[in-house]
């Protein structure tokens, strides 16, 4: 099982924080791929119409994705496909490896598949001594340093093209190089006999489309396709949401998710697939098998105030404009799903308290939700989530956290609403805060727990006369 | 407008206690336009922190007694980007089970303003008689820009102070690191953020920072001062009070009424 390491937030931030290249690998990047998105979505005749329809046709997808997962898997079952509805992480695993086993297979080449992730296929699959290969080549890179991907989209954005070419000599034994093109030769040729000595590929699925039976993958090196294609099995895995109803709705989504993702109209290579190869195709799969994983996703579609996130397409618009991922990256958030998408849908999937630095450490500025082709309210969502660690929640399974901050907002709120106490509070306050050290009228150390704040920054003593005060005057 | 012009004014509990300064400064402004002011007397705070750190229950108590205290204003002005996205867009949910105080949050939130807002899009005035020897550039608050769809009020009235030389910053949509608690409970991640919004505002050659928040000015402030660079972080309001002597100044002390 995939290890979860969201309560490593905070340390894994620091880590990263302090990592020269990361920083600077991570702002490039988010400058050049927002502006990218900024531009081709600018150059949309109708890009607001586009992403409200695309809006609502992915909240009627989740609100029939019943009906749609069963009009889907009739069409593939009657191509000759199979379809397994996994419950959990468990069943969907167990489902891959009989398969596996079943047929005898020794090598795996995979394409980009979150979902695989999250339910820890890769070592699965390799503790039942079955090889497995990531063949985009920003997964096979992190693959071979032994690391999760840390962005959605670019796996690793995090390494620079000097520990990349170190990495290749010594996993690779090819001679030290830094030259991207070099490398990615490399990468091909390594690749390539991947490709054709695996007897079963693996990816994700991008979207799928219940009108026509079909799953869709995307990719910009191809790769999904020769993993979809060349080995005798496939096995597509997607998380029971990614579907789309009609072939319009799937459409307009897929442009979105090219757009989002990497200002691309389209990207390079998109597959259809709805089973295994037929008697009139040359290629294709013997044997097609489409996972439906759960995992949870039914409890947050049975949640009003969470829905919503379900209609996310992962085009990781939301982490390229994000402040927070762009000073810490992807791996700190401890799970698959990073970025400003991913403090929503790790807590509701791992565990509130266990994610909670995800919902408290941002700083809901709302550049996400301006982002999204789908205006997905994520600010809204990590509100709601805040509120359930203060509070607490059964139904989640919440337990509070922080009594201490409990009572202090409970004090506060005997203040606000009693103007005299209020106005007193506030002038004992002002006397007090000349305790800690500073200038006249700054503080330069809070006591805890407010010390973060003027470990870089002073801070204003509080005005012995306050506004309230002042208006007398001014009247 | 029939002539007469008033307002109820919010000053929001950051300008209240830390930065009485910028209240006045906005009391000068509306003053010098002719707006009647009242302050109703009674105010505290609109319940954004509580409710920004999850403690609705909390937020809801400071939010009634918001509702109350403005309930019988009739348009109210606040020079918090922030705290006018709260009352106009977080009470409704906050209420959002509750029909009776549903209607009354609803109600209130279409006559709070954010001053620039006030001023530019109520009043339809962008020239309000200022004057500052500066070179100025300007940070859109997250909740004012996003929350608020405010961009260009600012920049237009800004625009339109005598002698200052205005520059746009790398950036300036982007958040400065502070978002309330968060600045408070993950200070080395907010810092990093904020240094990037630092490094802009030097970038730029401006003298001073201008907002329409205070929240962000005293995040970006703070780290200025630590770092002892001369450059000011100033609110909005406070430039706008900066008066021109060349320009006929209306009545500059309008009797106010008793606020209702
Ligand atoms: S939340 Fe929106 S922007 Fe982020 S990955 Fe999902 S669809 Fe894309």
């Amino acid at each position: 099982m995939t290890r979860i390491r969201t309560e490593l937030f905070r340390q894994e931030a620091g880590k990263a924080l302090n990592n020269r290249h990361l920083q600077e690998a991570l702002s490039d990047f988010q400058e050049r791929i927002s502006k990218a998105t900024a531009t081709a979505f600018s150059s949309l005749s109708d890009a607001e119409g586009l992403r409200l329809e695309a809006r609502r046709a992915r909240m009627r997808a989740i609100e029939n994705l019943d009906v749609l997962l069963d009009r889907l898997a009739d069409k593939i079952l009657n191509r000759g496909g199979r379809v397994f509805f996994a419950r959990d992480a468990r069943e969907a695993v167990e489902y891959c490896l009989e398969t596996a086993r079943r047929l005898g297979v020794k090598k795996v080449v995979k394409g980009k598949s979150m979902v695989a992730e999250e339910i820890g296929l890769n070592e699965a699959l390799q503790e039942a001594d079955i090889q497995v290969c990531e063949t985009d080549v920003g997964e096979f890179i992190v693959q071979l340093a032994g690391e999760p991907p840390s962005h959605i989209i670019a796996p690793a954005v995090h390494k620079t093209k000097v520990e990349v070419g170190r990495l290749f000599s010594e996993k690779l034994g090819i001679p030290y190089t830094d030259d991207p093109v070099a490398l990615t030769r490399a990468a091909r040729n390594a690749l390539r006999q991947r490709f054709l000595e695996a007897d079963m590929g693996i990816s994700g699925c991008n979207l799928a489309c219940a009108e026509t039976g079909h799953i869709t993958t995307v990719s910009n090196e191809g790769n999904i396709r020769m993993a979809s294609t060349l080995p005798r099995v496939h096995i597509a895995i997607m998380g029971m949401e990614r579907i789309a109803a009609r072939l319009e709705d799937h459409d307009v989504l897929l442009r979105l998710l090219c757009m989002g993702a990497a200002g691309q109209r389209l990207a390079g290579y998109v597959s259809y697939l709805g089973g295994p190869r037929q008697p009139d195709q040359e290629d294709g799969p013997d044997e097609f098998h489409l996972v439906v994983l759960d995992n949870g996703r039914s409890r947050i579609l049975a949640d009003e105030d969470f829905r919503e996130i379900l209609c996310c397409i992962r085009c990781a618009a939301c982490l390229n404009v994000c402040p927070v991922y762009g000073k810490i990256g992807g791996h700190a958030y401890g799970h698959v799903y990073c970025g400003p998408v991913g403090s929503v849908l790790t807590p509701l999937l791992v565990g509130v308290n266990r994610a909670k630095d995800l919902c408290l450490g941002e700083t809901l500025c709302g550049a996400c939700r301006d982002a999204c082709p789908l205006h997905i309210d994520i600010p809204g969502m990590l509100l709601r989530l805040r509120s359930k660690l203060a509070d607490g929640d059964d139904g989640w399974g919440v337990k509070r956290e922080r009594p201490a901050e409990k009572l202090f907002f409970t004090l506060w709120a005997g203040l606000v609403r009693s103007p005299g106490l209020y106005a007193l509070a506030l002038t004992a306050a002002a006397f007090l805060q000349r305790l800690p050290p500073g200038a006249k009228d700054t503080i330069t150390r809070l006591p805890y727990p407010f010390h973060e704040w003027t470990q870089s920054r002073d801070i204003k003593r509080l005005d012995g006369r306050a506004f309230r005060k002042r208006w007398k005057e001014l009247r | 407008m029939n002539g007469r012009k008033e307002a109820t004014l919010f000053v929001p509990c950051i300008i209240d206690g830390m930065y009485p300064e910028v209240g006045e400064a906005m009391v000068e402004v509306l003053r010098r336009l002719g707006v009647e002011l009242c302050y109703p007397a009674g105010q505290t705070c609109c319940g954004q922190p509580a409710f920004k750190a999850g403690y609705r229950k909390e937020a809801v108590v400071a939010a009634r007694h918001f509702i109350r205290t403005f309930e019988s204003a009739g348009t109210v002005v606040c020079p918090s980007g922030s705290c006018v996205a709260m009352v106009r867009h977080r009470y409704p949910e906050l209420f959002r089970d509750d029909p009776g105080w549903l209607e009354k949050a609803r109600a209130v939130g279409g006559r709070v303003f954010e001053l620039t807002e006030y001023l530019v899009d109520v009043l339809g005035i962008e020239d309000v008689g200022a004057r500052y020897r500066g070179k100025v550039t300007y940070h859109d608050s997250c909740d004012l820009l996003r929350g608020l769809g405010v961009r260009e009020q600012p920049r237009k009235l800004i625009g339109r102070v005598r002698d200052v030389e205005f520059v746009e910053m790398k950036d300036s949509e982007r958040c400065c690191g502070f978002g309330g608690v968060f600045s408070f409970k993950y200070g080395d991640i907010s810092t990093a953020i904020l240094k990037d919004k630092v490094r802009n505002i030097l970038d730029s050659g401006a003298d001073t920072v201008v907002g329409c928040d205070m929240g962000c000015l005293m995040n970006i402030q703070g780290i200025l001062s630590r770092t002892r660079h001369p450059v000011r972080a100033m609110h909005i309001a406070q430039l706008l009070a900066g008066s021109s002597d060349a320009l006929p100044s209306p009545a500059r002390r309008v009797p106010h009424p008793p606020c209702r």
